[in-house]
């Protein structure tokens, strides 16, 4: 029985939602709105909404002079290249979990949990040691390591996840059939599989995105990725208010976009499966 | 129906995974441990490889020691308020029947997607600045003075700016929650002449308690270590300088790696506190 819903009612709920959801992506937008002004229209008193002369010279400002280039190409390899190998390592070792478990199966996934709890501060000193032995410093690989790294227990449990709900059934029908290991992993899991890993990586990918503790200590110039590129605009000579929100509209567009794809996993990523 | 053999190579495919870990854990850490323990202070050339508990000792009885987990507490406390606050409010909203609902959620969620450097100055910026603010012109159309938000309550301003960030977080998971809950329930507590907000307190809130358990822990495990907002709005000044911030300060800025690496295992042990309960709740889910 479906509760009876005055039209009246809607339109309250409506108004009030679309208020307080405008309300919180209001300064996403107001930064959006910005980065297509002059530097002079963009601190006016008082502020102008819609209504000015809408201008890209911002953005190619910001293409043009710095290195935002390199940076987006930093972000991309780092953000890509950790989540692809997390994917790498994680894939067996979640297969593996969720079809043959043992009895400490539990405990090695509530362990690797444990890892992502370390707060980064305890081990930054290590870090820029080894670093440092091993002439790393500012390089994308290290990023990439230290990013996969820290994201592969979310990665493991997410897969997991995914693949425990895939049924055992399916396996041991394609068993009785006569197909061998490699060929049951080919052609019967993995395609079953690869909505799972896709949503993994696309979660994965937003979080190493915009990981901002390793990316702006561990690098300087040449694998500054976009967290550190827009912290140089705290700087003085960075007060430019439109060339700030151009850069910071380039830097958050892409992973806002995968963002809005991925809301589901989000739950379920993000809780390890606690809420679901 | 695991056989010898699936079981020995189940084990070879776990392997891997657990051995990176187990290196990114130990490694480090026992690095930390080790120094936490001896005078080490590069710009200085001075390396002491033992002395005791000294570091732990001078790290804890410092005043900065107490007021950065004054002001962590404060800071996570005042986000956790915030965010679950709203969230149980904004997941209810959601649930309700109106036009365009799937619109209103991305508007929502919109928040956690900015990454942390740019969502700390847009606010800075665009928002608290003292002459160009937008909040500076709120403020002077209702006739009031400008206000320096950043100086004159450098905290808050912090707290702010990380709540709007993790306020769609504890909305998305909220909702779910809220969505699970069967309707039945509710129809029946209205049929007995249920008010709304004891419908809210009796059945809703009960329901909603394991999923606001989990954003707690979750929040708080990511919100003891926030470091990029602070660190491009005022950089630890102004009493804003966090547990995670005194640590960094003191490996990187000052290089007391010991004094430093005692600081940071102190801050392993309180944030293992917290996971302890997380940890707790999830097994309980994986038993399930």
């Amino acid at each position: 029985m479906a509760r009876a819903i005055t039209p009246r009612k809607k339109i309250m709920w409506t108004a009030l939602a679309w208020g307080i959801g405008l309300l919180i992506f209001f300064p996403i937008m107001w930064t959006f709105l910005t980065s297509f002004k002059s530097e002079a229209t963009a601190i006016s008193d008082p502020p102008v909404w819609f209504i000015f002369d809408w201008t890209t010279e911002n953005y190619s400002a910001v293409l043009a002079r710095s290195n935002y280039p390199l940076a987006l190409t930093n972000s991309i390899v780092i953000a890509v290249g950790s989540t692809l190998l997390g994917i790498l390592i994680a894939v067996p070792a979640a297969w593996a979990m969720a079809f043959v478990p043992g009895k400490r199966t539990k405990d090695v996934l509530l362990w690797m949990l444990s890892t992502k709890m370390l707060p980064a501060v305890g081990v930054l000193y290590p870090l820029v040691l080894i670093a440092k032995y091993f002439g790393v410093m500012d390089s994308r690989i290290l990023l990439v390591v230290i990013l996969m790294l820290i994201n592969l227990p979310i990665i493991v449990w997410m897969l997991y996840t995914y693949f425990r709900e895939i049924p055992g059934e399916i396996l041991e029908a394609a068993r009785m059939d006569g197909a061998s290991l490699k060929n049951e992993i080919i052609y019967v899991l993995t395609p079953m599989a690869v909505p799972g890993i896709a949503s993994t990586i696309l979660l994965n990918i937003i979080l190493a995105w915009n990981e901002a503790f390793w990316t702006i200590l561990l690098t300087t110039v040449n694998a500054a990725p976009l967290t550190k590129f827009i912290a140089s605009f705290s700087a003085p000579e960075g007060l430019f208010y439109a060339k700030l929100s151009a850069a910071s509209i380039m830097a958050i567009a892409p992973i806002l976009i995968m963002g809005w794809f991925s809301q589901k996993q989000l739950v379920r990523g993000l809780t390890f499966g606690a809420v679901k | 129906m695991a056989t010898e053999h699936s079981k020995s190579s189940a084990r070879i495919m776990i392997a891997p995974a657990v051995f990176v870990l187990l290196v990114w854990m130990l490694v480090p850490l026992c690095m930390t441990l080790y120094f936490s323990f001896a005078d080490y202070r590069p710009l200085r050339a001075t390396f002491d490889a033992w002395i005791g508990f000294d570091n732990y000792v001078s790290f804890l009885t410092s005043s900065s020691f107490l007021s950065s987990v004054v002001t962590t507490l404060q800071m996570v406390a005042g986000i956790l308020v915030i965010t679950i606050g709203g969230g149980v409010m904004l997941a209810l909203l959601l649930d309700q029947p109106m036009f365009g609902q799937g619109i209103v959620r991305i508007l929502v969620i919109g928040p956690f997607f900015v990454m942390p450097t740019v969502s700390a100055l847009v606010w800075k910026n665009m928002f608290f600045n003292v002459d160009n603010g937008l909040f500076s012109y709120l403020f002077k159309f209702f006739g009031a003075q400008p206000y320096d938000f950043l100086s004159q309550a450098p905290l808050l301003s912090i707290i702010v700016i990380v709540a709007w960030q993790w306020l769609p977080f504890a909305t998305l998971i909220l909702l779910t929650a809220v969505q699970s809950l069967s309707s039945e329930q509710i129809e029946a507590a209205e049929m007995d002449g249920a008010s709304p907000l004891s419908r809210f307190w009796h059945i809703i809130l009960p329901h909603l308690s394991r999923a606001i358990t989990v954003v707690i822990l979750i929040q708080t495990i990511f919100l003891l270590s926030i470091f990029a907002e602070i660190f491009v709005t005022t950089n630890g000044a102004f009493g804003t300088r966090t547990l995670t911030y005194l640590v960094y300060q003191r490996v990187l800025e000052s290089q007391n790696i010991g004094l430093g690496s005692a600081g940071g295992i102190i801050a392993v042990i309180l944030a293992n506190i917290v996971a302890i309960f997380l940890m707790r709740i999830v097994g309980k889910n994986l038993d399930n």
